[in-house]
C-alpha cells in the first residue's frame, strides 16, 4: 500500500539521519558484555558458560534501551497523530515502524555478535545456535517492546517502567534463548527450543500490531 | 447534511469535566469559530471532533454517519492541524509533505510542493532540514498541507494564527474565504482575534472547577 | 448491552452492590479464617517427615492458589472494561491489583520461611517460588504504569493492555520456568506435593482456603467502594451519603 510504504521509506531515511543515536545501544551492548569478563575474571570456561546468558541479557537490555526512540520523536512532534488520521491502517503502521526499528538497532547487534562469541570463548556451534536465537527471538522483543512503549510513550519518563514492564514477560524468552546455545554447546540438538522460540515469535507478530495499535490510541487521550 | 455534527458529547480530562452535552453543527461552506479561556476544553473538543479522542459520552457524526463508523471516508476528507505540527525536524520541508501526502493519499508531483511552499514564502528553506527553520517556517510548512489537501471537506485548525507574521496571517485568512466560498467546512481556534470577511458561527466554552 | 446504563448510575449501583456483598464476605472470611488457624495449629496432627513446620503451609498454600486467581481475576476485569469500556470494570482491576501483589507476596516470605527447615536455605530456584516472584513482578508492572498517569481513564486502559498482555505471558513464564527448573537442578529437590494428605489435615486447609478467598474478597470490594468514592467525591449520592454519615456519628457522641 502506498501510505505504508511511504512510510517505510520515511521513517528509513530518519533512522540513516540520526544514525549516530542508533549507535548508543549498540556500544552498550558491546560495554555490558566487556564488563563480565572484568567483574567474574577472564577463565575461558566460566566465560562459556556465562556467556550466552550474558549475551541475551544484555541484548535484552540495550534491545530496551533503543526501544524508547520507537514512537517517542513521532509523539513529541505531532507525527503520529497525523498518522492516526491518515487513514492508513494503525496496526500496519505500526508494524511497519517495529520492522524499522528492528533492522537498524537490533540486526546491528546480531550482526557484531561474532566480535562477542570470541570474547566469550564460545565455540562456533554455540555461537551458531545464538545467532539462529537472536534472529528468530529479537523481533519478539520489539514487539512485545512496542505495546509498552506506546502506552508510556505520552509520559516522558519511560526509562525505568518499561524495564519494569518489560523484563518480567520477556523471561521465557530468555530460558528457551540460553538453553538453546547451552545445548548446542553440549552439541545437542536444539531444534526444539528455537521452534518455542518460532512459536512465540509468530504468535506476536499476529497479536501484537493490533495492542500496539490500541496503546498508540490511548496515548492521545 | 451537514458535514460534522455532535450529539450530546462531554469530555473528561483528568477527571475534570470539561464540558457537557455540546451539541453542534457544520455545514459546507461554513466556519466554526470556537472560543474559550485556556482549559475550557478547546483542543480537547477539536481532537474529540477528529476522532483521536473518544469522549465520556455523546456522538460524532460526519455526515450523519458515526465517525468510528467512517473509516478513511472521514480521513480522507479531513485535515487537522494541531499544537503539534506533526513535521519531522531531521526531513526536509519537502520530504515531510511529500510523506504527509503519501501517507494520506493525496496525489501530489514534487513541482506542486515547490509552489505552495512559495506561496508560502519559503523560497530557497525547501531542502533544509526542518529543525533549522524558525518557529513561523515550521508552521507554514504544516500549514502547506491546506494548499495541498485543498479538496476536504473539513478542516479542523487549532490555533492557526500563533506564531505567524503579518504577511502569513494575510496569506492564511484569504486561503481559509477561499476554501470556504468554495464549500468547505472549517472548524477554528484562534486567541488573536478572528478577523475574517466571511460570517462566523460562534461556539463558547467555559472554564469549569 | 452495557452502554444504556448511565456511568454515572453504574457507579453508584455498584457501590451499592459491593455494600450488600460486604458483610458476607467479612464474616464468612473472618470466621473461618480464626476456625482455619486454631485446628490447623492446635488439633490437626503433626507430619511425620515435617514435624510442626509444615503447618505453614496453611498460609502459604492458599496464598499461592489466591495469587494466580486474583491475577486472573485482575485480567478478567481489565478485558471487561476494555472491551465494553466499563468504568467499574477498571476501578475492581486496580482494586485486585494491590490485594493480589501482597497475597503474591505473603506466599514469597511463607514459602521461604518454610524453605529453610526443608531445604536449609532461605531462598532456593525453586519452580514455583520463580514463577511468584514473576508474577509479583508482573503486580507491580500494572501498579506503576497505572500510577503513571495522571489521567486515571488513560491509566485504567494502560494498566488494563498490559494486565492482559501478563495474563497471556502467565502460562508461558510458567512452563518455561519449570523446564527451566528440571534442565538446571534435576532430582536434587525434595518434592513436596503428591504424598496423599490426611483428611485431619485437608480440611482445615480447605477452611483457610475459603477464610483467605473471602477476606481477599472483602478488602476488594471495600477497595472499589474507596476508589468509586474518591472519583465521584462531588457527585450529589456522594455528598448526601458523607452527610448523612456525619450526622449519625454527631447524634452518637451526642
Amino acid at each position: 500500500m502506498n501510505g505504508l510504504g511511504a512510510l517505510l521509506r520515511r521513517d528509513l531515511s530518519l533512522a540513516y539521519r540520526q544514525r549516530a543515536e542508533l549507535m548508543q545501544p549498540l556500544l552498550f551492548f558491546i560495554l555490558v558484555i566487556t564488563l563480565f569478563p572484568l567483574g567474574v575474571g577472564p577463565e575461558p570456561n566460566t566465560l562459556k558458560m556465562i556467556g550466552p546468558g550474558v549475551i541475551w541479557v544484555a541484548a535484552i537490555l540495550s534491545s530496551l534501551l533503543g526501544l524508547e526512540r520507537l514512537f517517542r520523536d513521532d509523539f513529541q512532534d505531532g507525527s503520529l497523530e497525523q498518522l492516526i488520521l491518515s487513514g492508513v491502517p494503525l496496526a500496519a503502521a505500526a508494524l511497519v515502524k517495529v520492522f524499522v526499528h528492528w533492522l537498524t538497532s537490533i540486526l546491528p547487534l546480531i550482526i557484531i555478535s561474532p566480535l562477542l562469541a570470541l570474547f566469550l570463548h564460545l565455540t562456533e556451534p554455540m555461537y551458531w545456535a545464538l545467532v539462529f536465537t537472536l534472529l528468530i527471538g529479537t523481533p519478539i522483543l520489539s514487539l512485545i517492546g512496542a505495546i509498552a512503549v506506546g502506552l508510556t510513550v505520552g509520559l516522558n519518563r519511560g526509562g525505568v517502567l518499561l524495564a519494569l514492564l518489560l523484563l518480567p514477560v520477556f523471561i521465557p524468552l530468555l530460558i528457551f534463548a540460553t538453553s538453546a546455545v547451552e545445548s548446542a554447546s553440549m552439541q545437542l540438538q536444539y531444534s526444539g527450543q528455537l521452534a518455542i522460540i518460532g512459536a512465540m515469535f509468530l504468535f506476536s507478530l499476529a497479536l501484537a500490531p493490533f495492542a500496539i495499535a490500541y496503546a498508540l490510541r490511548v496515548s492521545q487521550t | 447534511m451537514a458535514v460534522l455534527s455532535t450529539q450530546n458529547l462531554s469530555v473528561i480530562k483528568r477527571d475534570r469535566l470539561l464540558f457537557d452535552q455540546v451539541n453542534l453543527s457544520v455545514d459546507s461552506g461554513s466556519l466554526l469559530y470556537v472560543k474559550g479561556p485556556n482549559g475550557a476544553g478547546k483542543t480537547s473538543l477539536l481532537r474529540v471532533l477528529t476522532g483521536l479522542v473518544e469522549p465520556e459520552s455523546g456522538i460524532v457524526f460526519y455526515q450523519d454517519k458515526k465517525i468510528q463508523k467512517c473509516g478513511e471516508d472521514y480521513a480522507t476528507n479531513l485535515v487537522y492541524f494541531g499544537h503539534k505540527l506533526g513535521v519531522s525536524g531531521s526531513l526536509s520541508a519537502v520530504e515531510n509533505l511529500q510523506y504527509w501526502c503519501d501517507s494520506h493519499q493525496v496525489k501530489v508531483d514534487t513541482n506542486t510542493i515547490y509552489q505552495t511552499l512559495e506561496k508560502l514564502n519559503l523560497v530557497g528553506l525547501e531542502d533544509i532540514p526542518v529543525a533549522s527553520l524558525s518557529a513561523g517556517q515550521q508552521r507554514r510548512t504544516a500549514l502547506a498541507r491546506l494548499w495541498l489537501k485543498a479538496d476536504a471537506k473539513l478542516w479542523i485548525l487549532d490555533e492557526p494564527f500563533t506564531a505567524l507574521d503579518v504577511q502569513g496571517i494575510n496569506v492564511l485568512s484569504d486561503k481559509l474565504i477561499d476554501y470556504l466560498s468554495k464549500g468547505g467546512a472549517v472548524i477554528i481556534t484562534s486567541h488573536q482575534l478572528l478577523e475574517l470577511d466571511y460570517p462566523t458561527q460562534e461556539l463558547t466554552l467555559e472554564y469549569r472547577i | 448491552m452495557w452502554k444504556w446504563l448511565h456511568p454515572y448510575a453504574k457507579t453508584e449501583k455498584t457501590y451499592w452492590l459491593c455494600q450488600t456483598l460486604l458483610p458476607w464476605f467479612s464474616v464468612l472470611g473472618l470466621v473461618a479464617l480464626i476456625t482455619g488457624a486454631i485446628w490447623a495449629l492446635a488439633f490437626s496432627p503433626a507430619d511425620y517427615q515435617q514435624g510442626d513446620s509444615y503447618r505453614i503451609f496453611h498460609i502459604h498454600v492458599p496464598s499461592a492458589i489466591l495469587s494466580k486467581s486474583l491475577y486472573m481475576g485482575m485480567a478478567i476485569a481489565a478485558f471487561v472494561g476494555l472491551v465494553w469500556q466499563v468504568k467499574t470494570a477498571f476501578m475492581s482491576m486496580m482494586a485486585i491489583a494491590a490485594v493480589g501483589a501482597v497475597v503474591t507476596f505473603v506466599s514469597l516470605v511463607t514459602g521461604s520461611a518454610w524453605g529453610k527447615p526443608m531445604w536449609g536455605t532461605w531462598w532456593e530456584w525453586d519452580a514455583r517460588m520463580t514463577s511468584q516472584l514473576v508474577l509479583l513482578f508482573l503486580f507491580f508492572g500494572v501498579m506503576s504504569l497505572y500510577k503513571s498517569f495522571e489521567d486515571k481513564q488513560q491509566a485504567s486502559k494502560a494498566a488494563g493492555v498490559m494486565a492482559i498482555v501478563g495474563i497471556i505471558n502467565l502460562p508461558i513464564i510458567h512452563y518455561s520456568v519449570e523446564w527451566w527448573n528440571t534442565l538446571h537442578q534435576g532430582a536434587t529437590l525434595m518434592k513436596l506435593d503428591k504424598p496423599s494428605m490426611p483428611l485431619e489435615m485437608l480440611l482445615p486447609f480447605f477452611v483457610s482456603l475459603v477464610g483467605w478467598s473471602s477476606a481477599c474478597g472483602a478488602i476488594v470490594l471495600l477497595r472499589i467502594q474507596n476508589e468509586i468514592l474518591r472519583r465521584e467525591m462531588k457527585r450529589p449520592w456522594v455528598i448526601a451519603l458523607a452527610q448523612q454519615n456525619v450526622t449519625q456519628s454527631n447524634t452518637a457522641t451526642k
